[in-house]
C-alpha cells in the first residue's frame, strides 16, 4: 500500500494555477486590442509593467528564501491589469514605479498571496494617480496612423523626467478634433455625451484597456461560464450602478447622463469583471458578496457625479476591498438549523 | 474431513428468498425511464442549498449481488457498532454453527454479534480494525464444508408484535445502520415518550460516489425493504413512509414502484442527484422541507432516518429470526479488475475479498490505497487483514496512477475564492474555519463559527483550488476538543 490520506479520496481538480492561468487567457484579447489600438507603446507599457511585477515578486521570494511564486500566475495578473487601466501614453519608467507599487505594497507588504487587503493593480494605480498626477491625465487618440512604426512621444521619457508636451502630436496624429478628454470628462466638464456605439466598439479615448465594454464583456462571460469568475459581483455592480444612474437620469435628464453611459464608459466593465472579482480582495460569505457589489457599483456614480473626480471605479473598488473583510464577518452564513446568523465581534 | 453439523433450533427451510424477476437482474433500466425521469427533475427537484457534484463512478450500478466464497479465517471485532462492545458467549476452541450468537449486547447502546460460519472459534484476541488499531476480535476457523445455509433461526410471527417486542428483535438480530454509521437501530428506532414520529424517511440516495449496494438492494429486494419498512413504521409509530430515491436510479424507483402497499402509506420521492444528498439531515430537508435544528437529532422534528439496506435487512432477518450475519458491499475503483456487489459474511478479511475481485491477481503486494466507503468519507485502511464489519459499505481500491494523481502536491493559502462557502451544506465558512484552525484558534473555531455542526462531509476539501485539507483539520481540531473536554 503506498499512501494513507484521509477523505475526501478525490477532488474536484480545479487549482489555484488553472484558475489564474485563465485568468490571464481571458485577459489577453483585451490587452491584444488595446495594441491594436494604441500600437506600439501599449505593447512597451504592457511588458513593463508585467515584467517589473514578475521581478518585484521574484526578487522578494529571493529575499525572504521562498522559492518562486510566480508559478501561480498571480503577479501576472497583476502586471496585465495594472498596464490596462493605466493611459496609454504614460511614461514606461513612471509604469515601472507603479508596478512596484503595486506588488510591494499592494501585495507584498500583506504576506502575499491570498493575504492581501487591496487589489493589487488598483493598489499601483492609485499611487502615480498621487504621484504623477499630470501623465496620468493625459490621453492620447486611439488609431494613431503611425502607431505601430513610432511611439507616443510620452512612452520613453528619461527615468525622473517629466514627460514632454504632447498637444502638438496629439494634433497631428488625430483625424478630427481630438479634445484629450475621456468621455466621463467629457461629460463631466464639458456635458457632451460620447455615443455609445463608440464605447461599445472601443474607439472613445480611455485606459489602455478601458476601451471595448463589448469584448471586455465576452471576456469576463468565459471565466464566469468557467465558474472562475464570482457572477454576482459584475451583476451587483453593474446592476446597482444603472439603477442608481436610471434614478438620477429620472430626476433630471438634462444633467444625468443615461443609465447606459454610465455603465459603458470609462473603467466600471473592466472594474466590475476584472478588479472587483480579484478572489482574495472580495468577500465570501453570499450576503456580503451582493452587499459588496452593490456598494461599489453605487460608491462609483456618487463619486462620477460629485466628487472631484471624473472616474470613481478605482477608488470605489479600494473602498469595497477595504470593506470586504468586515462584511464577510458581520455578515455570516446562515448556518444549518439555525435560526439566525450569529453576528460575531470582529 | 467432512463435519457432522447439528443444527441447534431447526433443520433449515431453503433460506434465500426465490430470485427476482429476471428484469431487475438486468443493468440501468430502459432509456425511455431514464428520459422520464430526467424530464420530470427538470421541472420539480428536491434537494437541499449547497452540495456538490462529484464524478459519480457507478460503474457496479448494474452488476447483480453475487456471493463470495468463504474465507477460511474470519474475525469479528466485538465493537462493529458505536456503542459499547458485545460480550462473547463463545470460548476458543468451541464450535459454532452459522447464524448463531456469539457475543451479547452489553448495555442498551449495544448489540449481539451472530457467527456468520459454520466452524470452530479459534481465539479471541486482538486483531486489526479499520481504524489501524487492533481491536479485541473472535477469530473462526471456518470448516470447508460450510454451507451457506443459516442454522440458527427462531421464527417470529411478526404481525402480533407490539413496538417494544419488534424493538427487541432488532436488537436481538444485532442490526446498526448499514448505511455505514453502525449505529445500533433499536437505539435509532427508540422514541422517547414525549416524541411523536410523523414519518419515516427512507434513505435510498446512496448520494457517496462508487458506491450501488443501496441501489442493487433496492432493485433485487424489494419486497424484503417494504416488509422492512413496515417494521420500523410500527416501531416509531410513524403514519407515513416516504422512500427518497437520487434521480440517478430510475431503475430502483421503478423496481420499488410495484410494491409500494395499496394504502399509500409509503410513497416514493425523486431527489436530485447531489452530495450529500444522503445526509440525514439533507434529505430531510430536500424531502419535507424541515431543518433539523443544530445540535438535535431528526426525531426532534418528528422524523426518523433509516438506510435501505438496513430496513430490507431487518425485513428478511425479523420474520427469519436471525442474526445479521452478512452484508452488501460494493468493490470498485480503479483497481478493481473485476467490480461488483456481493453479499460478504461480516469478519470476511479484506485481502480476501479483493482477491476474489481480481485486485491481488500476481501481485501479491501492489501498491493499493485501500478506502472502506465512497470517496468523498471513506476511510484508508492501513491493513488488509481488516475484517468486513457492519458498517463497511463499499471497498474502494485506487491503484498507484490514481492515487498521484488526487495526491495535492502543492498547498497554496487560501485565495478566498469562496467556493468552500459555496459548496458546505451546512452553511458553515470553511475558510474562515480554515484560517482559525491554521492559527489553533480552537475556541473561536467551535464557539463563533459552529465547528461542530460540520459532519466532515468533505465537500469543502474537494472543492479547495488551494488544496487545503479543510475538513481533515476540522476532523483534528474536532479530536483536540473533545480530548481538551474529556
Ligand atoms: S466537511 Fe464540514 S465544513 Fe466542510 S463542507 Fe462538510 S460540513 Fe461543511
Ligand atoms: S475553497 Fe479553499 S481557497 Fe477557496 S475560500 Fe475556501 S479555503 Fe480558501
Amino acid at each position: 500500500m503506498t499512501e494513507l490520506r484521509s477523505a475526501p479520496h478525490e477532488r474536484l481538480g480545479l487549482s489555484v494555477e488553472s484558475i489564474m492561468l485563465n485568468v490571464v487567457l481571458a485577459l489577453l484579447p483585451i490587452a491584444l486590442f488595446s495594441i491594436w489600438l494604441y500600437g506600439l507603446s501599449a505593447l512597451v507599457l504592457l511588458l513593463t509593467s508585467v515584467i517589473v511585477c514578475l521581478a518585484t515578486e521574484r526578487l522578494f521570494n529571493h529575499l525572504s528564501g521562498q522559492s518562486s511564486t510566480l508559478g501561480d500566475w498571480s503577479a501576472m495578473i497583476t502586471g496585465i491589469l495594472l498596464a490596462l487601466v493605466l493611459p496609454p501614453s504614460f511614461p514606461l519608467w513612471m509604469t515601472a514605479v507603479a508596478a512596484v507599487a503595486a506588488m510591494g505594497l499592494g501585495k507584498i507588504l500583506f504576506g502575499g498571496l491570498g493575504m492581501n487587503v487591496f487589489n493589487p493593480a488598483l493598489v499601483g494605480r492609485a499611487f502615480v494617480q498621487a504621484a504623477f498626477p499630470s501623465a496620468i491625465a493625459t490621453w492620447v487618440p486611439s488609431y494613431a496612423p503611425n502607431r505601430f512604426h513610432e511611439f507616443i512621444p510620452t512612452t520613453l521619457t528619461p527615468p525622473l523626467m517629466i514627460p514632454p508636451d504632447i498637444t502638438a502630436w496629439t494634433k497631428a496624429v488625430s483625424a478630427d478634433a481630438f479634445t484629450g478628454a475621456t468621455p466621463l470628462a467629457m461629460w463631466k466638464f464639458q456635458h457632451q455625451l460620447t455615443a455609445p456605439e463608440d464605447l461599445i466598439l472601443g474607439i472613445a479615448t480611455a485606459s489602455v484597456g478601458e476601451t471595448s465594454a463589448m469584448l471586455i464583456l465576452v471576456c469576463g462571460l468565459y471565466l464566469a461560464l468557467r465558474g472562475m469568475l464570482d457572477w454576482r459581483i459584475p451583476v451587483g455592480m453593474m446592476g446597482s450602478a444603472i439603477a442608481l444612474a436610471y434614478a438620477f437620469h429620472l430626476y433630471n435628464p438634462d444633467f444625468f447622463p443615461p443609465p447606459f453611459f454610465v455603465l459603458l464608459s470609462g473603467g466600471l466593465m473592466l472594474g466590475a469583471l476584472f478588479m472587483a472579482t480579484d478572489m482574495a480582495t472580495s468577500p465570501v460569505t453570499p450576503l456580503a458578496v451582493w452587499v459588496y457589489a452593490i456598494l461599489i457599483g453605487l460608491v462609483t456614480v456618487l463619486i462620477r457625479y460629485f466628487g472631484g473626480l471624473s472616474e470613481g471605479v478605482m477608488y470605489a473598488i479600494l473602498f469595497g476591498n477595504a470593506l470586504a473583510p468586515l462584511l464577510d464577518r458581520s455578515l455570516p452564513t446562515r448556518v444549518f438549523g439555525r435560526r439566525k446568523a450569529r453576528k460575531v465581534a470582529s | 474431513m467432512v463435519m457432522e453439523i447439528r443444527p441447534i433450533m431447526e433443520r433449515s427451510r431453503a433460506l434465500e428468498a426465490p430470485p427476482p424477476p429476471s428484469s431487475w437482474r438486468e443493468g440501468p433500466s430502459s432509456k425511455s425511464l431514464e428520459l422520464y425521469s430526467y424530464i420530470v427533475s427538470l421541472f420539480r427537484r428536491k434537494s437541499f442549498a449547497r452540495g456538490v457534484h462529484p464524478d459519480t463512478h457507478k460503474s457496479t450500478a448494474g452488476k447483480p449481488i453475487r456471493r463470495l466464497p468463504y474465507a477460511p479465517r474470519i474475525s469479528l471485532p466485538l465493537a462493529q457498532h458505536i456503542g459499547k462492545p458485545a460480550v462473547p458467549l463463545v470460548r476458543p476452541g468451541e464450535e459454532v454453527v452459522r447464524g448463531q450468537p456469539i457475543a451479547r449486547a452489553d448495555g442498551f447502546l449495544s448489540v449481539p454479534l451472530h457467527s456468520p460460519v459454520t466452524g470452530r472459534v479459534e481465539a479471541i484476541r486482538l486483531h486489526p480494525s479499520a481504524s489501524g488499531a487492533w481491536v479485541e476480535s473472535i477469530i473462526i476457523h471456518a470448516y470447508a464444508s460450510s454451507t451457506q445455509e443459516v442454522l440458527w433461526r427462531e421464527p417470529r410471527d411478526m404481525d402480533s408484535l407490539g413496538p417494544e417486542e419488534i424493538l427487541a428483535a432488532v436488537k436481538d438480530c444485532g442490526m446498526v445502520g448499514l448505511g455505514g454509521a453502525a449505529f445500533p437501530s433499536h437505539v435509532k428506532l427508540s422514541i422517547p415518550p414525549e416524541r411523536r414520529i410523523h414519518t419515516l424517511v427512507v434513505n435510498g440516495c446512496e448520494c457517496e460516489p462508487y458506491l450501488t449496494c443501496d441501489h442493487r438492494t433496492m432493485i433485487e429486494h424489494p419486497a424484503d425493504l417494504m416488509r422492512g419498512i413496515g417494521y420500523a413504521m410500527r416501531a416509531v409509530g410513524a403514519r407515513r413512509a416516504i422512500i427518497g430515491v437520487e434521480d440517478n436510479k430510475p431503475d430502483a424507483v421503478a423496481a420499488l414502484t410495484p410494491f409500494l402497499p395499496t394504502d399509500g402509506r409509503v410513497s416514493m420521492e425523486m431527489v436530485q442527484t447531489k452530495y450529500p444528498q444522503g445526509a440525514e439531515k439533507m434529505l430531510i430537508k430536500s424531502l419535507l422541507n424541515l431543518e433539523v435544528p443544530a445540535g438535535g437529532l431528526p426525531l426532534d422534528i418528528g422524523v426518523v432516518v433509516n438506510n435501505v439496506g438496513t430496513l430490507t435487512l431487518l425485513g428478511r432477518l425479523l420474520p427469519a429470526g436471525e442474526g445479521l450475519t452478512e452484508r452488501v458491499v460494493t468493490v470498485t475503483g480503479p483497481a478493481v479488475k473485476r467490480p461488483g456487489n456481493f453479499w460478504v459474511p461480516l469478519g470476511t478479511p479484506i485481502r480476501h475479498v479483493l482477491q476474489c475481485s481480481g485486485v491481488l491477481d500476481g501481485d501479491p503486494h501492489p501498491e493499493l490505497e485501500v478506502v472502506l466507503g465512497g470517496s468523498m468519507m471513506g476511510q484508508a485502511i492501513t491493513s488488509l487483514d481488516t475484517p468486513v464489519t457492519k458498517g463497511v459499505t463499499g471497498i474502494l481500491v485506487y491503484d498507484r496512477e490514481s492515487v498521484m494523481r488526487e495526491t495535492v502536491t502543492k498547498v497554496y493559502p487560501c485565495i478566498k475564492c469562496g467556493e468552500c462557502v459555496q459548496a458546505c451544506p451546512m452553511g458553515l465558512n470553511p475558510a474562515l474555519l480554515g484560517m482559525l484552525a491554521a492559527k489553533r484558534d480552537y475556541d473561536s473555531m467551535s464557539v463563533d463559527y459552529h465547528l461542530a455542526d460540520c459532519f466532515e462531509c468533505g465537500c469543502c476539501t474537494w472543492v479547495c483550488p488551494s488544496g487545503i485539507p479543510l475538513v481533515q483539520q476540522f476532523r483534528a481540531a474536532k479530536g483536540l476538543l473533545r480530548a481538551r473536554a474529556a
